[in-house]
């Protein structure tokens, strides 16, 4: 199979003594860091860690519904299970996985500044994640919290016993945490571009952080004042969303899904952009219609802010309510679907090459269809009223999630591994890792949407016998999926130190991050690029190396 | 230059692009420019624009209570119009008062900082502190007063005073409410408390950042022109100042001759 994988002679080539990873020692110049490069590698350890304890806990809620009565564990452990796996999911490894790691690492780069626009306060959202995070930690170590992901009321401010303030405070936390992270980015983008890089210059891994961050500037604070109300309600007594008092749990709703439908885009926006910048690379095209996708991400952007009732069509919102919302739902499929027509045409006549990154790269493509158009049916109020609530739902948020976005975080992670690392992941087993990730997520997730067709509601950790097939397979599948997580940790470790060295640009690609050493230097640039040429210039790029040839002859 | 040189030859690959003249020139600028910015003027203006975005952000975390405070108020007209006729007007608009001269006196520190003026600047923040923390303090007396009549939400909240007003309220028009009305009164105090206490948690944050920056401006700080802390801080205090201006009269006023 054809490759595009250039790297130096492997028996002189070795990795720059002076990099940003070595250039100070010890724990302090880490923990003390203004360098983006080395916030966004904390940042990569921090959420791998909450990743692994929400897929022990993920592992845990398919091996209870292995079998259709609750032998593993009881109902509320259940409750708690499946709860911590959500709140850990979401807002510890879902919301901040690719913008705090990949973006934190390349935005920057990619439009040629030496840091962020704020490095302290970088710094200071990577703190605030690790108090959120421990707080979450710490509430589930003490006895967990059950009342869902989405902290329904009047259930998290009446009826649950449990840790809902701390895990509460948690969220409250780690949200300010990603508030910075979404701020810096777009002050970063704005003022601190190179001369020359223009906005239509900007690769689309920059536009989708742009607008992203901007959900996360302009959403993430009314979850925070969401959850103060409700810490305030169970503390206090105040009556905002209490129905006895004459307040309206609805409202909750409203608030809440203000922040949380956006938060759907903060996560997987940032993928689409890792997707953009590896199908390029490994089709060696431009992306078609660079415009429409980068409009398509603000336009994500915005329309996201319109739709959050549609998650509560049951909920008892107005029959006109549901209308609007439901219309205004359709919307958000347009700009989806613009990229993912681009970037079908992007591969039409492409060279394609099919090293990992690009891999995944297919398989958020396909997956993220599915996931999206299972989003359609849901956004229609007729079918949502059969569909919601029941394992339908579980499918097509994980398609979309797991499928999508964690299928472009892995992505992200191999394309980007050898310029912050310096060396190559090992090919082939990352390829077999990348399939068997593929499969797995598949068998565990196709199953739940015939078992939300058939009528399998989630969240109950017993089940009628007449679905047991069903899960068995999904169960299965989870097992599977496990073992496609566990491969890129291990082997991705062993190439630290075992890896090939990669050079600057081993997939001759064209941002300005390919075009200086790997692993950078701590000032990433040594004078500030002057940008001349269009973004994914492949042209430029062959020019270049004939302009390296003619200076070595 | 040699040991730009250095670097050059480290970095083992080459720029995007044409080189740029070299022209980073660190003896032109003073020392607080920060490594990665090019020149002071792009340092300052990166500093604001990130300040007034910070903002947009606390326009959307107040946003949720203004919009609560919508709602309810159509759905509990009468039981808003009672809560409200109960508020201190008098030490409302005193802390209106006191609030906008603040203002003022963090523009003049502004000013004198921007001027070079150290002794103006130390006197505007001080005054500043004092108003800040006399705004506190006539809160905190409200506050008290609300816990007199027992019109704290929770478990001492009591809608017995909107059920059956007073003599001398009732003299003053005063109209009695209905039980389930009056209970509704709670959700009024809820966001009153919600509200106000979530402006005086950020008017205490803009306290604290206050002294530091008066500690600071004692010893000399801010009078070799770089003044962005200044600045944004005033920025933050004249926000929250805003905030009160549009909580005063949801609060206090629109109710008052219902």
């Amino acid at each position: 199979m054809s490759t595009i994988v250039s790297l130096p002679d492997q028996a002189t080539a070795r990795v720059p003594k002076r990099n940003y990873l070595t250039n100070e020692n010890g724990i302090l110049s880490w923990l003390l860091t203004g360098d983006h490069k080395r916030i966004a590698i904390l940042y990569l350890i921090s959420i791998t860690f909450f990743f692994f304890i929400g897929g022990a806990l993920a592992g845990l809620i398919r091996l209870e519904l292995l079998t259709p009565q609750s032998d593993l564990m009881s109902s509320d452990t259940y409750n708690k299970v499946f709860t911590m796996h959500g709140v850990i999911m979401v807002f510890l490894f879902l919301v901040p996985s690719v913008p705090a790691t990949l973006g934190n690492f390349l935005i920057p780069i990619m439009i040629g500044a030496k840091d962020l626009a704020f490095p302290k306060i970088n710094l200071l959202s990577w703190y605030l994640y690790l108090v959120g995070g421990g707080m979450a930690l710490g509430a589930m170590i003490t006895g967990g919290v059950d009342t869902g992901w989405t902290f329904t009321t009047p259930m998290s401010t009446h009826f649950s016993n449990t840790n809902v303030v701390t895990t509460g405070l948690a969220i409250f936390v780690a949200g300010f945490s990603s508030i910075f992270t979404g701020l810096n980015f777009i002050v970063t983008i704005h003022r601190m571009r190179a001369p020359g890089m223009t906005w239509f210059k900007l690769p689309l891994f920059c536009w989708s952080h742009y607008a992203a961050s901007i959900l996360m500037v302009l959403g993430t604070p009314v979850l925070a004042i969401t959850l103060v109300l409700v810490v305030l309600e169970r503390t206090i007594g105040i009556g905002v969303f209490d129905p006895t008092k004459g307040g309206d749990p609805i409202l909750f709703q409203h608030l809440f899904w203000f922040y949380s439908h956006p938060a759907v885009y903060i996560m997987i926006l940032p993928g689409m952009g890792v997707i953009s910048e590896v199908i390029s690379t490994f089709s060696r095209k431009r992306v078609f219609g660079y415009t429409a996708v980068a409009f398509s991400s603000v336009a994500i952007a915005v329309f996201g802010f319109f739709v959050w009732a549609h998650h509560m069509f049951i909920m008892g919102v107005s029959n006109y309510a549901v209308l609007v919302f439901s219309l205004l739902t359709m919307l958000v499929a347009v700009p989806s679907a613009i990229k993912i027509f681009n970037w079908a045409f992007t591969l039409y006549k492409g060279s394609i090459t099919f090293e990992t990154p690009m891999l995944y790269a297919f398989g958020f493509m396909g997956l993220f269809t599915i996931g999206g158009m299972t989003g359609v049916f849901l956004g229609s109020a007729g079918t949502d009223i059969h569909l919601t609530e029941t394992y339908f739902i579980v499918a097509h948020f994980h398609f979309v999630m797991v499928g999508g976005m964690l299928m472009a975080f892995l992505s992200g992670v191999h394309f980007w591994w050898p310029k912050m690392t310096g060396r190559m992941y090992p090919e082939k087993i990352s390829q077999l890792a990348a399939v068997v990730t593929f499969i797995g997520f598949n068998l565990t997730f196709f199953p739940q949407f015939l078992l939300g067709m058939l009528g399998m509601p989630r969240r109950y950790a017993a089940y009628p016998p007449e679905f047991q097939v069903l899960n068995v397979f999904s169960t299965a599948g989870a097992s599977v999926l496990g073992v496609g997580y566990l491969l890129p940790m291990i082997y991705l470790i062993w190439s630290l130190k075992y890896g090939k060295v990669a050079g600057n640009n081993p997939w001759q690609a064209t941002g300005l991050e390919w075009q200086i050493q790997s692993p950078p230097l701590t000032e990433n640039f040594t004078t500030i690029p002057i940008v001349t040429q269009d973004v994914y210039d492949y042209e430029w790029l062959e020019r270049q190396k004939e302009h390296e040839v003619t200076h070595v002859g | 230059m040699s040991d730009s040189h250095a670097v050059a030859a480290a970095n083992a690959g080459h720029i995007a692009g044409q080189i740029g003249e070299h022209s980073d020139g660190h003896e032109d600028h003073p020392a607080y420019l920060r490594h990665h910015f090019v020149s002071l003027e792009q340092q300052n203006e990166t500093a604001s624009f990130g300040m007034w975005l910070f903002l947009l952000t606390e326009i959307m975390f107040f946003g949720g209570l203004f919009t609560a405070y919508l709602i309810y108020r159509n759905w509990y007209y009468p039981a808003f119009v009672a809560g409200s006729h109960t508020l201190n007007i008098f030490e409302g608009s005193l802390n209106t008062l006191v609030l906008i001269s603040s203002s003022f006196t963090m523009a003049m520190g502004v000013w004198c900082a921007e001027t070079k003026r150290q002794k103006g600047l130390v006197w505007s923040l001080i005054a500043t502190l004092i108003l800040g923390l006399g705004f506190l303090g006539i809160k905190a007396d409200e506050y008290h007063e609300k816990y007199v009549l027992h019109h704290i939400p929770g478990s001492t909240f009591s809608s017995q005073g909107f059920i059956h007003p007073s003599e001398e309220a009732l003299k003053s028009g005063e109209k009695p409410l209905a039980a389930d009305m009056a209970a509704k009164t709670e959700v009024y105090f809820s966001l009153y408390f919600a509200m106000t206490g979530m402006h005086a948690l950020h008017m205490i944050i803009g306290i604290v950042l206050l002294c530091g920056m008066l500690w600071k401006a004692t010893r000399g700080a801010y009078m070799d022109g770089n003044i962005s802390f200044v600045e944004n801080f005033g920025l933050y205090w004249h926000f929250v100042d805003i905030v009160w201006i549009f909580l005063f009269p949801l609060l206090y006023l629109i109710s008052r001759h219902q």
